[in-house]
């Protein structure tokens, strides 16, 4: 290994070690886990935000925050949903209890609930999807009153897939509508079949006044966002949360850009009217 | 840019070309590891300097589309070359470089940090054009939230001693990106060499406090107008002298409506997707981690290299990349450099040093893409 001795000072670039206090299995391929630092290291994270998660020697990639707990405006605590999809991810679902990860952040925009304040509330998640506004989910019910209706539309590819499962059906039991679908039924599912803008027509809410927030598959939250505009949401009130290949969270390695946004600054979380054009163009 | 927009400093000064050899050693003695011109390999590189007789004194080149070639000038000047193949972004955000590393502790955390800053760089030679790609470097990594590390490790305190370019090449149009062939602001002290019927002179201006305590230790006297006047028209001159030009009017604007133009496919015929034109780019910045641990587990560092937009791996997503075919990878650096990085950063991404025409296998020029994108969209 090409290791040279030098002097290390701490700075941006550096992962502050947490330790896994939590680990429970969503799914086959999905961990929700708990990180721990009681120095809190780093700043307040918003829900809708992301950290840079860093398997020490494997690599560094972003995850949002599935639960935001903030003291005193530092992070002790961060949770986490993983779906192991390559080496990194495997490497984060796999750590076990004791085990040390690396954390920087926060990064990116958070969802904009102040503007859905008195407002009926939309949130349509896909798949891991569901993670990244779970925070949301939590800050509305814990708020309840300041909103009008509120659905949840939740699809997974099939029944196995389907994580939080005990979260939505405490959250149907605590003032808001909650639909799951999924792409295929196995086993004794006897729920809705079909993509998720198919659970749009039995929500209740005005369009006229809804805030919408879509958190999913990029093909899943253009149709999603654009059956909401049919049914009468403003394009300026859909907000949604973008993914492409990040590798520093901060704007320096250049990775994430579609047209003029640098995802990891100007998002993950932006105003679908601001990107529809964008997301049409092939390959951008 | 007004000359009367600078705060005043001395009168310029002129300086024999042998004082080059006492400036090279007053920056060594003051500590700086004087980085700057340097003939390598057919090429002139930018490298440590030991001493000013490291400076290539006579070497001209020519350059044209996919062309780089060394010539012996007749005369000594040291600074009678246009860009090469490396910038100064070889010295400030270096090819590979370790971020950070850190070290297992007995309780199993990880404990560690970034390295600490170990010189000062004064750079020598530094074009205009290129002194614009080092403040392009500055507003993309020091100008967001968090200033990268790496870069302010190299790039805090510099000197910078600018040279004015009085002999443009084939593939410069540093003029109408408005960078060039002159400066007024940027540097610790401004160079502008004179070389012609035996004389071989230094006309030079100090842009800050530093930069004139460095000045009033060499054998300098006045510059008289005459003289002074003499090097501004052999700038002037040059502005005229480019060897390419780049179209006026909004770039974001055209790249934007040009999106779906059938002018990519036709470049994408052309292009290798190699991605010399990133790695010679003085201002593309683009970079992927690579982790590393040791045997044991208990050391991890983290290097990394520069990536370009031209790799396929670079927009990879769990599922596949989203810019797989060269068009795509052609028109996402094209539009970058010359259209979104003005709503990213503020300014273009370009600077016209002409490096990325120089030095593409395929000879394609950004001067004429733009051109024929332009025509493709008015016809
Ligand atoms: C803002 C944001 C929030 C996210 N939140 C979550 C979340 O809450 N939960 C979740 O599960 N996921 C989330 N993701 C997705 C998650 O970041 C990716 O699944 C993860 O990066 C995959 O990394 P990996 O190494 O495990 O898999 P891979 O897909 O193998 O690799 C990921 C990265 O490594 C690089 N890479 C891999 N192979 C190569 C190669 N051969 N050559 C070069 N580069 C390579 C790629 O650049 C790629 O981006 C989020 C993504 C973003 C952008
Ligand atoms: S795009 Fe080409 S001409 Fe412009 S700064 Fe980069 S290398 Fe120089
Ligand atoms: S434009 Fe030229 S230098 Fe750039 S990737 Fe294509 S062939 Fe290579």
């Amino acid at each position: 290994m090409d290791t040279v001795a030098h002097a290390v000072v701490p700075g941006p670039a550096f992962p502050v070690p947490y330790r896994v206090v939590a680990r429970r299995a969503e799914t086959a391929d999905t961990v929700t886990m708990e990180l721990a630092n009681d120095d809190g290291p780093l700043d307040a994270f918003a829900p809708g935000q992301f950290a840079m998660l860093t398997a020490y020697g494997i690599g560094e990639v972003p995850i949002s925050l599935s639960a935001v707990a903030v003291a005193g405006g530092r992070t002790r605590r961060l949770v986490h949903t993983v779906r192991a999809v390559g080496a990194v991810t495997r490497a984060l679902c796999g750590a076990a209890p004791g085990a040390v990860i690396g954390v920087r952040g926060p990064y990116g925009t958070a969802w904009d609930l102040a503007a859905a304040a008195g407002r009926d509330v939309v949130i349509v998640a896909g798949g891991i999807g569901l993670a990244p506004v779970r925070p949301l989910v939590h800050a509305v019910l814990a708020d309840r009153s300041r909103f009008g209706d509120v659905a949840l539309l939740v699809g997974a590819r099939t029944p196995a897939d389907l994580v939080f499962r005990d979260d939505l059906r405490r959250w149907a039991g605590a003032g808001a509508q909650v639909a799951v679908t999924v792409d295929r039924p196995a086993g004794d599912w006897d729920g809705h079949v079909g993509v998720v803008p198919s659970l749009l027509p039995q929500a209740r809410f005005d369009a006229g006044h809804a805030v919408a927030f879509v958190c999913g598959p990029e093909i899943m939250m253009r149709f999603t966002a654009e059956a909401l505009i049919r049914a009468g949401v403003a394009p300026a009130r859909v907000q949604i949360s973008l993914e492409r290949s990040m590798r520093c969270g901060c704007g320096w390695c250049g990775h994430c850009q579609l047209g003029p946004l640098l995802v990891c600054r100007d998002g993950p979380v932006v105003a679908y009217e601001r990107v529809a054009h964008l997301l049409t163009v092939r390959e951008l | 840019m007004a000359s009367g927009t600078r705060p005043r400093t001395p009168p310029p000064a002129l300086l024999d070309a042998t004082a080059l050899e006492a400036l090279v050693d007053a920056l060594r003695a003051r500590g700086f590891t004087v980085m700057g011109p340097t003939v390598r390999d057919g090429a002139v590189v930018i490298a440590e300097l030991t001493s000013a007789a490291d400076l290539p004194y006579g070497v001209g080149v020519d350059t044209d589309a996919g062309r780089y070639r060394l010539r012996a000038r007749d005369d000594r000047a040291a600074f009678g070359h246009s860009a090469g193949p490396q910038s100064w972004k070889n010295v400030l955000h270096p090819p590979r470089a370790l971020v950070w590393s850190a070290d297992r502790t007995p309780d199993g955390s990880m404990a560690g940090g970034e390295p600490a800053r170990e010189r000062r760089y004064a750079l020598l030679g530094v074009r205009p054009c290129d002194l614009a790609a080092i403040k392009v470097l500055d507003r993309v990594l020091t100008g967001g939230r968090q200033a990268d590390p790496v870069y302010t490790g190299r790039r805090d305190g510099n000197l910078i001693i600018a040279v004015e370019c009085t002999e443009p090449g084939a593939v410069c149009f540093c003029s109408s990106m408005g960078t060039g062939p002159g400066t007024d602001d940027g540097f610790d002290l401004a160079l502008t060499e004179l070389v012609d019927g035996g004389e071989h002179l230094f006309v030079v201006r100090a842009g800050t406090g530093e930069g004139a305590e460095i000045l009033a230790g060499l054998p300098a006297r006045p510059a008289d107008e005459g003289i002074v006047e003499r090097a501004r028209e052999a700038v002037g001159a040059a502005a005229g002298r480019m060897g390419r030009t780049m179209r006026p009017g909004s770039l974001p604007d055209l790249l934007a409506e040009a999106r779906g133009s059938p002018h990519w496919d036709d470049v994408a015929a052309r292009c290798l997707t190699c991605g010399n034109c990133t790695m010679v780019c003085p201002t593309c910045f683009c970079t992927t981690p690579e982790d590393v641990t040791d045997l044991t587990g208990d050391h991890a560092e983290r290097w990394r290299r520069w990536d370009s937009c031209f790799d396929l791996d670079f927009s990879y997503l769990h599922g596949g990349s989203v810019r797989t075919s060269g068009r795509a990878r052609y028109r996402q650096w094209l539009t970058h450099k010359l259209g979104t990085w003005h709503e990213q950063f503020g300014s273009s991404g370009c600077v016209g040093c002409g490096r990325c025409i120089a030095w593409c296998p395929a000879g394609i020029d950004l001067t004429r893409e733009i051109d024929a994108l332009a025509a493709a969209g008015a016809g």
